[in-house]
């Protein structure tokens, strides 16, 4: 039996690791050829590790293994021609686009009113204007093919319900509702759908860090991620403390695949009931 | 194990053929009769019709109980699932998809059989699905994933539909709630929001004229002119499938963290 995206390319930003590699992993299981894109660099003001081009190389080496086609590319999101060339590149060797997972996201922490302006910036200009910046860069293709396409942008349960010292990453999060809604009553005219994912916390790099696990647990002097469970599943109605990034990725599987096809300007929670206690 | 009710024809029989191509024994109930105030709009299911679920559903190799019950009357409905469970060995998926439609009148002036038949049916019924199934999902233990079917008109205002639009709506809270009770026991609830559906509930005079009132006698390619624009993709309505396509995704352990979440299925409907 065919897969659920077999045929199709799928664009997936932030896939060295964490989500971003398992939708590269989930989709190409399903079928799908994997345009792998990643900073593979650290941003300053980010207080964990970001990727390395290592990680990259092990992405794409697990959709291989998959017989899948993947490219990889390194790129900056907040880099608008710089990543327009890229992509360009990608889809040239590939042939076609068709799933866009706009994933790339990073966190950083402070209260709202003593952020720093690097803080600040650094969050907006990769996780609001690098998804808008990937949306720039992709839309051509998809209008191009007249196939039309499916666009998933990552946002985050903090836009269902509020979470306190990261007003700039959910200020982020909740700029990209706008932007799906908007882009979804744009492009439905061309058959591409556009849509949000709102994952509650994710079990990754970006909570599995000292910094992350400090936050939450400022009376122990080295947390472990043991640590920080029971505070973590107290905030979500189904007794976890986190989901796995398969979870979210079988949530953008059925979101940009057939079956899903009349399904455009919604925010899916995977959130194991986050929003709703 | 899906037990669905409303499944004689239209949405409902589709959600028992998409889960059986999925491997799911189905317990199907339908009230196989009319509603005297629903009856001016469109006809009721029948007992012919839910017996064509079952052939549809046993051609696909799955095993199907069905039984004729009205979701209003909790005994009967209740006595339908346990006998279900008792031939089947257990339930894991519900969909309270049986729904009326009843529609045309400002809200001060529906009358008040029209607005109880409605909310018995829609809000009461979904309740009742609810209560029949909670004992065997927790008595079970192995958690499960129960599916409301809400509506576009379950998060927008629609006029001339009132208890439509407030029992879709309500549904939405009954959701929230059984998803917070029931979360320890690993049981999830979440709705599915359709805008229009292909189905008789729409493909009907009545319907046709609420949306042309000018015209004596629409077609079903003149309202899907009407239709159209209301969406964002070009479309007039979705395909029964596709509601049933997110009723699986929510049954199965793709979703098994989806819980409390309205999953709209309405080509961008709400967000124009």
């Amino acid at each position: 039996m065919a897969g659920r995206v077999a045929g199709k390319v799928a664009l997936i930003t932030g896939a060295a690791r964490g989500q971003g590699r398992s939708h590269a992993v989930r989709l190409a299981q399903e079928g799908a050829d994997i345009i792998a894109l990643d900073l593979c660099d650290q941003v300053a003001s980010v207080g964990y590790p970001l990727a390395t081009p290592a990680d990259l190389a092990e992405t794409v080496g697990l959709v291989e293994a998959l017989d899948r086609r993947a490219v990889a590319v390194q790129a900056d999101v907040r880099d608008h021609a710089g990543l327009v060339k890229a992509l360009d590149d990608a889809v040239a060797q590939l042939g076609q686009l068709d799933i866009v997972s706009a994933n790339a996201g990073i966190l950083s922490f402070g209260t709202a009113a003593g952020l720093d302006e690097a803080s600040w910036q650094d969050m907006i200009d990769v996780n609001l204007t690098g998804v808008w910046h990937t949306a720039r860069a992709v839309i051509p293709h998809l209008i191009a093919s007249g196939r039309g396409g499916s666009i998933v942008l990552t946002s985050s349960g903090v836009v269902l319900r509020g979470t306190p010292n990261c007003a700039h990453y959910v200020s982020a999060k909740h700029g990209l509702v706008g932007l799906m809604r908007t882009l979804a009553l744009e492009l439905a005219p061309h058959w591409i759908r556009v849509n949000s994912l709102h994952p509650t916390s994710v079990d990754t790099a970006m909570i599995r860090n000292p910094q992350t696990l400090g936050l939450f647990r400022p009376d122990l002097e080295n947390p472990g991620v043991d640590d920080v469970v029971a505070t973590f599943q107290a905030k979500n109605a189904l007794p976890i403390p986190w989901v796995e990034a398969v979870d979210v990725s079988n949530a953008l599987l059925f979101l940009v695949s057939d079956e899903a096809r009349y399904i455009t300007g919604v925010p899916l929670p995977v959130d194991a009931g986050y929003s709703i206690i | 194990m899906a037990f669905i009710t409303g499944a004689a024809r239209g949405q409902g029989r589709s959600h028992a053929v998409r889960l059986a191509e999925e491997g799911a024994d189905i317990i199907a109930v339908d009230i196989a009769a009319d509603i005297a105030s629903v009856r001016r709009f469109y006809p009721g299911a029948t007992e012919a019709d839910l017996a064509e679920t079952v052939r549809e559903v046993e051609a696909l190799g799955r095993r199907i109980v069905a039984t004729k019950a009205d979701v209003r009357d909790y005994d009967a409905l209740k006595h339908a699932l346990d006998d279900g469970v008792a031939q089947l060995g257990h339930v894991d998926i519900v969909v309270a998809n049986a729904a009326i439609w009843i529609f045309g009148k400002l809200a001060h002036e529906v009358d008040e059989e029209d607005w109880q038949d409605l909310i018995d049916v829609n809000l009461t019924g979904v309740w009742h699905t609810a209560k029949a199934a909670i004992p065997h999902l927790t008595g079970q233990g192995t958690g499960g994933s129960i599916i409301i079917i809400s509506s576009t008109a379950g998060l927008k205002g629609t006029p001339y539909a009132v208890q439509y639009v407030t029992s879709k709506h309500a549904v939405i809270g009954l959701m929230r709630t059984l998803a917070v009770e029931l979360a320890p026991q690993s049981i999830r609830v979440n709705t599915v929001n359709p805008t229009g559906v292909d189905t008789i509930m729409i493909q009907n005079e009545a319907t046709w004229k609420l949306f042309l009132p000018d015209v004596e006698h629409p077609t079903r390619e003149q309202v899907a002119e009407v239709f159209t624009p209301t969406n964002a993709l070009p479309v007039p309505w979705v395909e029964p499938r596709d509601v049933s396509n997110a009723v699986l995704f929510l049954a199965s352990d793709e979703a098994r963290y989806i819980t409390g979440t309205t999953l709209l299925v309405d080509a961008g409907y709400t967000i124009r």
